[in-house]
C-alpha cells in the first residue's frame, strides 16, 4: 500500500465537519425555500401557511402536503412584474458582462506584457481595491456622481457641460458601478492565462508576416479563451442576482430580480412569492452554475 | 522561453488608465472624510470632525462592534472548516458524496447572495433560531469556508506531495506528517483564507440583512441605510476607518506568512 494511500483514510475523515455543516446550513435551507415557494402567504408570524408541526400527527402532516401549491410559480410566469425583472437581470448582466471584457482585457493583456519582476506587484494593485468593501465602494461612486459631484464639476470646469448632469438614479451608474465592483474578477483569470501563454507563439506569427492586429485576433484572443470563459462566470452569474448596486445607482422605474425579491421579501413581507422567485433565479442560473462548477473544479484539480 | 514581451504604448496607457479607474474612487473618498466643511462636494479645509463626530454615533459604534464580533467569528470558524474542506479534498481520493460534496463547496462562490441569505433566513425561521450574532455568524462561515477552502485547495495542489510520502517513510503516521510537513507548508495561504474570509463578513450587507434580528445591524447595514438617505461626511469617515483596518489586517497577515514561510515561498495572492 503507497504511502499516498495511507494518507488518504484520515484526510477522508477531513471532511465530517465541513460536510455536515454544509449539508446543515447550504443544502436543507434549499429545502425550504422550495418549500415555502409552494406555501402560501399568510398574515401571521412566520407570514406563510401550511406550517409543518410534526408533532401534530400523519393526518395534520398530509394535509399541510395537500395544502401545497404551485400559485407563486403562476404569478411569476404572469406577472409582468417580474418576467420584466428577469429580462433586465439577464440583460443588465449582458451588457456588463460584455463591458467588462471590453475594459478588463486590455488591463490583463498590459499586466500579463510586464516585465516579470513586475507582475507580483500589478496583481497585488489590482487585487486591493477588491479587498475595500464593496459598500464602499459603491458609496464611493455615489459621492463622485452625485448632483454637484467631482464628476459634474470637472465637465463643467472643462466646459463640457453647461450644468450638472443627472448621474445617479440612471443605468449609466449602475454599469459604472458594476464595472467597477468586477472588474478584479475578471481582470485576475484573463491574466493568469495570459501570463501562462508562451510569447514564441507570437513573435512566430509576428515573423511569418501578421500584423499586430492579426497576431492579436489569430493567435492570442484564441488562446486566452479559457481565461475568458472563467472571467465571464464569475462575473455573470452574480451579477444576474445583484441587488446592493441597482438599488443605490440605478433608477427605481425597472427593477433587477435581485431588487424585487429583496421587495416582497422585505417590504411585501410575501415570502412565498419571494422564495418562488428565489427559485426561478436559481433555475435560470442552473447552467452557468454548472459550467462554473466545472471549470473550477478542473482548475484546481489540474496540480496534481 | 523567457523572452521579455514588448509594452507598447497601448499596453502601458491601459494599465494606467486601469489603475486610476480602480484607485481614484477610494482616493478621493478618503481624502474627503478629512473635509471641514458639511457640504461633501465644498473643500473646506482638513479637518478630524467627522471622525469625532462617528466615535459620538452610538449606534455606529455598535454595529461597528457587532460587525468586528462577527467577522473574527466567523472567519475563525470557516478557517478552519474550510481547511478540513481542502484537506480532504484535494488529499482524500475518493470518497462517497465527493462530487456533492465539491458542488456544495464551489456554488456559493457564485451564487447570487440574495438566495444565500433567503434560504438561510427560512431555516432559522423555521427551527426558531433567535436572530442576532449567532445566525449571523452561521451564515458567514457558510459563505466564506468556500472562498478559504478554494485558497488552501489551490495552495495543496501546487504542493509536492513527495514531501509528505517521505516523512511517512521516515516513520511518521499520516496525521503526524500532516501536522509536522503539510501543515506548515500551506500556513501563508491558511492565513490568505482568514483575511480573506475576515474582509468578506465585513463586507456582506445582504446576507447579514437576511438573517440579523432587530437590535442587531451590522457596519454595512447601518451604512446601507444611512447611504440610502443621502451622501454623509461621516459615511466617509467611517468608510476610511474601513479601509484602514483592512489594510492593517492585509499588512499584518502578510508580514505574519512571511516569518511563518521563512523558506522562500511567497504568500498566495488571495
Amino acid at each position: 500500500m503507497s504511502a499516498r494511500r495511507i494518507f488518504a483514510r484520515p484526510a477522508r475523515f477531513a471532511a465530517i465537519a465541513p460536510y455536515v455543516w454544509m449539508v446543515l446550513f447550504f443544502l436543507v435551507p434549499f429545502g425550504f425555500v422550495l418549500k415555502i415557494s409552494l406555501s402560501q402567504t399568510a398574515i401571521a408570524q412566520p407570514p406563510y401557511e401550511p406550517v409543518f408541526d410534526l408533532t401534530a400527527g400523519w393526518a395534520a402532516i398530509r394535509a399541510a402536503f395537500a395544502a401545497l401549491g404551485i400559485d407563486n410559480f403562476r404569478l411569476l410566469v404572469s406577472d409582468d412584474l417580474y418576467v420584466f425583472a428577469y429580462l433586465r437581470s439577464l440583460t443588465v448582466a449582458v451588457m456588463s458582462t460584455a463591458l467588462l471584457v471590453l475594459i478588463g482585457y486590455p488591463i490583463a493583456y498590459g499586466m500579463a506584457r510586464l516585465p516579470r519582476r513586475w507582475h507580483a506587484v500589478a496583481m497585488v494593485l489590482v487585487i486591493v481595491p477588491f479587498w475595500t468593501s464593496f459598500l464602499i465602494r459603491i458609496y464611493a461612486w455615489i459621492n463622485i456622481l452625485q448632483h454637484d459631484g467631482l464628476l459634474n464639476q470637472i465637465l463643467m470646469a472643462l466646459h463640457l457641460v453647461s450644468q450638472p448632469a443627472v448621474w445617479l438614479s440612471t443605468d449609466a451608474a449602475m454599469y459604472i458601478g458594476i464595472v467597477y465592483s468586477y472588474l478584479p474578477f475578471m481582470i485576475l483569470p484573463l491574466y493568469a492565462t495570459l501570463a501562462k501563454m508562451e510569447p514564441a507563439l507570437e513573435e512566430a506569427a509576428g515573423d511569418l508576416g501578421a500584423p499586430p492586429w492579426q497576431v492579436f485576433w489569430l493567435v492570442t484572443f484564441p488562446l486566452s479563451l479559457p481565461g475568458v470563459g472563467a472571467g465571464v462566470l464569475l462575473c455573470f452569474i452574480p451579477i444576474v442576482g445583484e441587488f446592493v448596486i441597482p438599488d443605490l445607482l440605478a433608477g427605481s422605474n425597472s427593477l433587477m430580480i435581485g431588487q424585487t425579491l429583496w421587495l416582497e421579501f422585505f417590504t411585501n413581507k410575501d415570502w412565498p412569492v419571494a422564495s418562488a422567485a428565489a427559485i426561478v433565479l436559481l433555475l435560470v442560473l442552473l447552467v452557468p452554475l454548472l459550467l462554473y462548477e466545472r471549470l473550477q473544479k478542473r482548475q484546481l484539480e489540474q496540480g496534481r | 522561453m523567457h523572452k521579455p514581451a514588448r509594452l507598447s504604448r497601448f499596453n502601458i496607457a491601459s494599465l494606467a488608465l486601469g489603475l486610476a479607474f480602480l484607485y481614484l474612487p477610494i482616493i478621493v473618498l478618503v481624502i474627503f472624510s478629512f473635509n471641514a466643511s458639511r457640504l461633501v462636494t465644498v473643500w473646506g479645509g482638513w479637518s478630524l470632525r467627522w471622525y469625532h463626530e462617528f466615535f459620538n454615533d452610538r449606534a455606529m459604534i455598535e454595529a461597528s462592534w457587532m460587525s468586528l464580533r462577527v467577522a473574527v467569528t466567523s472567519a475563525t470558524s470557516a478557517t478552519l472548516l474550510g481547511t478540513l474542506a481542502a484537506v480532504a479534498l484535494s488529499r482524500g481520493e475518493r470518497f462517497r458524496g465527493r462530487t456533492l460534496f465539491s458542488g456544495m463547496l464551489y456554488a456559493p462562490l457564485v451564487m447570487p447572495e440574495v438566495i444565500t441569505g433567503l434560504s438561510l433566513l427560512l431555516l432559522f425561521v423555521a427551527t426558531n433560531a433567535a436572530r442576532g450574532f449567532w445566525t449571523v455568524t452561521i451564515a458567514h462561515t457558510t459563505l466564506t469556508m468556500c472562498f478559504v477552502a478554494v485558497v488552501v485547495q489551490s495552495r495543496l495542489g501546487s504542493l509536492d506531495r513527495s514531501l509528505e510520502e517521505a516523512a511517512m517513510d521516515l516513520g511518521c503516521d499520516p496525521v503526524r506528517a500532516f501536522l509536522a510537513v503539510t501543515l506548515p507548508l500551506i500556513a501563508p495561504a491558511i492565513v490568505a483564507g482568514w483575511m480573506l474570509a475576515f474582509t468578506l463578513s465585513l463586507d456582506d450587507l445582504v446576507i447579514a440583512s437576511f438573517t440579523t434580528g432587530p437590535g442587531s445591524a451590522t457596519l454595512p447595514i447601518r451604512i446601507y441605510s444611512e447611504v440610502r438617505l443621502g451622501v454623509k461626511p461621516e459615511i466617509n469617515a467611517i468608510c476610511t476607518l474601513v479601509i484602514a483596518l483592512i489594510a492593517l489586517v492585509i499588512v499584518g497577515a502578510s508580514l505574519a506568512s512571511k516569518l511563518s514561510s521563512s523558506q522562500g515561498e511567497s504568500a498566495a495572492p488571495l
